[in-house]
C-alpha cells in the first residue's frame, strides 16, 4: 500500500500557478527527496501533504485517506522545519510534549516516547535546556526529536540542514539517513542540495517551474537524465551539453561535433546502431567525470571511449580532483581530472570521452532520446 | 619600585598632558549643561512637593517658589479626606479610587482585545484582513474630541452617562487602535513556522495563543499596559464631559481645583492633590520603565 499519493496536484495562488499537475507515489519506509532549484514549488507542495496549505485541484492521500480537508493536526504526520521552529518558552522536554499534551496522550505514553526519543537522538542531557541555550545542531536535533515522538505514518522535512554549516550538515545528513534506516517510516524530504537528494533518498523527485521532471531512483535520475533540466541540475559541476549531429560513421552511428576549424570531430555511439537518423541535430550531454586524458590502454578498460581534442583554458585544482576548462566549437565544458596528470592551462589536449554514459538530448524538447 | 613605573612618572608628554586637559574641560561643560537643563525640568516637581507641606500664611508671604519654613503632613489628609472639590468636602479619594476603578479594566480589557487583534492580524491572515488592519489604524491619528458627539449619543441611549461604566467603555473602544498596533508590529516578527508546527501538533487557536503567544508577548504587553495605564489615568477631556462630582475621576477633579472661584487658593492641599493625582502613573512607570523602552523598540524597529 501507498502510504503517499499525490495525483494531479495544482495550486494557485490567485492567477499564479505554482504547480501544475504533480504526480507522486511513496511506497511503505520509501525516502522521498522533493528537489529543484528555489520556486520550483516543493516547498508548497509539502506544505499541502502536510494541510498547511489548500489544495486547488487534485488528490492527496496518505495511506488509504483522501486528506484533502483535514486539518494539519489530523493527518497522522510530523514535520521538521528549516528554522527548527522550537517553541522558545519552552525546554526540549516541553516542546517535545506539546504535541502529545495536544492530543491527550496518556502521561505514561507521553513519559515513554519522550524516553525513547531522547535516547534515540543522545538528547538526554538537554532536556531541561530552553532552544536558546542550544547550538544550531543541538537545535536540529530536537527539532527531530520533536517529530519523532509522534510515531505518524509519514515524516515531512522542509530544508532541515539549510541553516548549518557545511561540516555539521554532512554529519547530520548521515545522521538523517541513519535514523530513517532504524524508524523505516516514509519521509518526504525537501531540498535544494542535490547532494543531500542523492545520498538520502530512496526516490528522487526533481522538481521544476511547478512540474515533477523526473521521479526515478538517484542513480537513474543520475545516469538517464529525463531531459536538460534534470541533467544540468543533478551534479556539480554540471553535465556539459555540446551541440552534435548524428551521423553515419562506417556503418555505426556517431555524433559529430564540430570544434574548431576542420574536419568535425566524430564521436562513435556506444550502443549506436545505425538505425539512428543520420543528419539530425542532437544535444550531446556528457558528466565531466566522464572525460579522461586519453591513453591507449585505457580503451581496454572502457570500451565506449571516443577521442576529442580540445583546447584548455582553464585549469581550478581542488585538491582531490582538478577541474579543467576547455573548449569545444563555441561551448565550454568542465572535466574533472586526477591531479596526476591533470591538463595544463593552453595544452592540446586528446580526450577520451566516455561515451557509454553519454547522453543525447533532443535541441528543441529538449528530452532524452 | 620597579622600573618600567619609574619611566612613566618621569617621562612628561606635552601632547598626551594638554589632551586630557582638554578632555577634563569638555567634561566639566557637557555636565554643567547637563545638570542645569536636568534642574529645569525638576523643578516643578521639586516646588509641588515642597509647598504640599508649607503653611498656607508662609506660602502667601514668602511666594510660591521659596525654601520651606514650615512642615506639615496634614494637607495631604485634607487634599484626600476632607477637601472641597465641586461642591463635595470628601477629598479627593472618592475621584482617586473612580479613576483606579476607571482605569485598571479599561487597561487590562484593552489589552487583551489588543493581543487577540494582533494575534489575528498577524498569524491568521484572512481576506481583507490587511484593510481590517489599515481601518483601525485611523483610530491612532483621530483626535479623541472628534468623538464626542457619537460617544455623548451613545451614552444617553445606553444609560451610562455619569458613571465609571460608561468612561470603561469608551478607553476600551479609544484605545484598541494603540494596542492592537502594538501587539500586531510585535506578533509579525514571530516566525509564521512556530504557528504552522503547533498546528501539526494539534494545537488550536486559543492553545496557541495561550501557549506559544502570550508567552513570548511580556515585553510588548508591559509596553501595552504602561501606555494604556498612564494614557487613560492621565485623559481627563472623556471625564470632564460625561461625569460630574462623585463619579469623576481624579484628573477632571484637579481641574476643579485650578477653576475654585471664590474660595482662597489653598496651594498646599492642592499641591498634594495633584500629587495624589500623579502618583499611580509615576509608580507605574518606575515599575515597567525599563520594558517600556526595551519593548518599545523591539515593537517599532526589528
Amino acid at each position: 500500500m501507498a502510504s503517499l499519493t499525490i495525483r494531479n496536484a495544482f495550486k494557485n495562488y490567485g492567477a499564479v500557478e505554482v504547480l501544475k499537475g504533480v504526480d507522486i507515489e511513496a511506497k511503505q519506509g520509501e525516502f522521498i527527496a522533493l528537489v529543484g532549484p528555489s520556486g520550483c514549488g516543493k516547498s508548497t507542495l509539502l506544505a499541502m501533504i502536510a494541510g498547511l496549505e489548500s489544495v486547488t485541484g487534485g488528490e492527496i492521500w496518505i495511506g488509504d485517506r483522501m486528506v484533502n480537508s483535514v486539518a494539519p493536526k489530523d493527518r497522522d504526520i510530523a514535520m521538521v522545519f528549516q528554522s527548527y521552529a522550537l517553541y522558545p518558552t519552552m525546554t526540549v522536554r516541553e516542546n517535545m510534549l506539546f504535541g502529545m499534551e495536544s492530543r491527550n496522550v496518556p502521561k505514561a505514553e507521553q513519559k515513554e516516547a519522550i524516553e525513547r526519543v531522547s535516547n534515540l537522538l543522545q538528547i538526554q542531557a538537554l532536556l531541561n535546556r530552553k532552544p536558546g541555550q542550544l547550538s544550531g545542531g543541538q537545535r536540529q536535533r530536537v527539532a527531530m526529536g520533536r517529530a519523532l515522538v509522534r510515531d505518524p505514518q509519514l515524516f515531512l522535512f522542509d530544508e532541515p540542514l539549510s541553516n548549518l554549516d557545511a561540516k555539521l550538515r554532512v554529519e547530520m545528513r548521515t545522521e538523517i539517513k541513519k535514523l530513517h534506516h532504524r524508524v523505516g517510516k516514509t519521509t518526504i524530504y525537501v531540498t535544494h542540495d542535490q547532494v543531500e537528494a542523492m545520498t538520502l533518498a530512496s526516490r528522487i523527485a526533481v522538481m521544476h517551474q511547478g512540474q515533477v521532471q523526473q521521479f526515478d531512483e538517484p542513480q537513474t535520475v543520475y545516469d538517464r537524465p529525463s531531459n536538460m533540466f534534470v541533467a544540468g541540475f543533478m551534479g556539480s559541476p554540471s553535465m556539459n551539453f555540446i551541440p552534435a549531429q548524428l551521423v553515419d560513421d562506417g556503418g555505426k552511428t556517431a555524433v559529430a561535433i564540430k570544434s574548431g576549424s576542420g574536419e568535425p570531430a566524430k564521436l562513435a555511439l556506444y550502443n549506436g546502431a545505425a538505425s539512428r537518423a543520420a543528419g539530425k541535430d542532437v544535444i550531446l550531454g556528457v558528466r565531466p567525470e566522464h572525460l579522461f586524458r586519453y591513453h591507449p590502454d585505457l580503451k581496454a578498460q572502457k570500451p565506449g571511449l571516443a577521442t576529442l581534442t580540445v583546447p584548455v583554458e582553464l585549469v581550478e585544482p581542488t585538491g582531490a580532483e582538478t577541474m579543467a576548462v576547455m573548449k569545444v566549437g563555441d561551448v565550454e565544458i568542465v572535466g574533472r581530472f586526477d591531479p596526476d596528470g591533470a591538463p595544463q592551462m593552453g595544452e592540446n589536449i586528446t580526450l577520451g570521452v566516455d561515451m557509454s554514459h553519454a547522453c543525447l538530448f533532443e535541441p528543441s524538447t529538449q528530452r532524452l532520446i | 619600585m620597579s622600573n618600567p613605573a619609574m619611566t612613566a612618572e618621569t617621562l612628561y608628554d606635552a601632547e598626551a598632558a594638554s589632551a586630557r586637559r582638554r578632555w577634563v574641560t569638555s567634561r566639566v561643560i557637557i555636565y554643567a549643561i547637563l545638570i542645569l537643563f536636568s534642574l529645569i525640568y525638576i523643578l516643578p516637581l521639586i516646588v509641588v512637593i515642597l509647598n504640599a507641606f508649607r503653611d498656607l500664611p508662609e506660602i502667601n508671604h514668602n511666594g510660591l517658589i521659596a525654601w520651606p519654613q514650615s512642615f506639615n503632613p496634614d494637607y495631604w489628609r485634607q487634599a484626600w479626606d476632607t477637601y472641597c472639590v465641586g461642591g463635595t468636602c470628601a477629598g479627593v479619594k472618592g475621584n482617586f479610587f473612580n479613576s483606579l476603578a476607571m482605569t485598571i479594566p479599561a487597561t487590562i480589557i484593552s489589552t487583551a482585545l489588543g493581543a487577540i487583534n494582533g494575534y489575528i492580524l498577524s498569524k491568521w491572515k484572512f481576506k481583507g484582513s490587511d484593510i481590517l488592519f489599515g481601518c483601525m489604524l485611523l483610530g491612532v491619528f483621530v483626535p479623541g474630541q472628534l468623538s464626542l458627539m457619537p460617544w455623548a449619543y451613545l451614552l444617553g441611549k445606553i444609560h451610562l452617562t455619569n458613571s465609571v461604566y460608561g468612561l470603561i467603555l469608551i478607553h476600551c473602544v479609544q484605545g484598541v487602535s494603540f494596542t492592537t498596533l502594538f501587539c500586531r508590529n510585535f506578533y509579525i516578527n514571530i516566525p509564521d513556522d512556530l504557528i504552522k508546527a503547533a498546528r501539526i501538533d494539534g494545537a488550536g487557536f486559543w492553545r496557541i495563543l495561550w501557549k506559544i503567544i502570550l508567552p513570548i508577548s511580556p515585553p510588548i504587553l508591559i509596553v501595552t499596559i504602561i501606555w494604556q495605564f498612564t494614557g487613560i489615568w492621565n485623559e481627563f477631556l472623556f471625564g470632564v464631559i460625561f461625569t460630574s462630582g462623585t463619579q469623576q475621576p481624579i484628573t477632571a477633579a484637579l481641574v476643579a481645583l485650578g477653576s475654585g472661584g471664590l474660595s482662597v487658593h489653598a496651594y498646599n492641599v492642592a499641591s498634594a492633590a495633584v500629587l495624589i493625582g500623579a502618583f499611580p502613573p509615576l509608580l507605574v512607570y518606575f515599575l515597567g520603565g525599563k520594558y517600556f523602552v526595551r519593548g518599545l523598540t523591539q515593537g517599532a524597529i526589528k
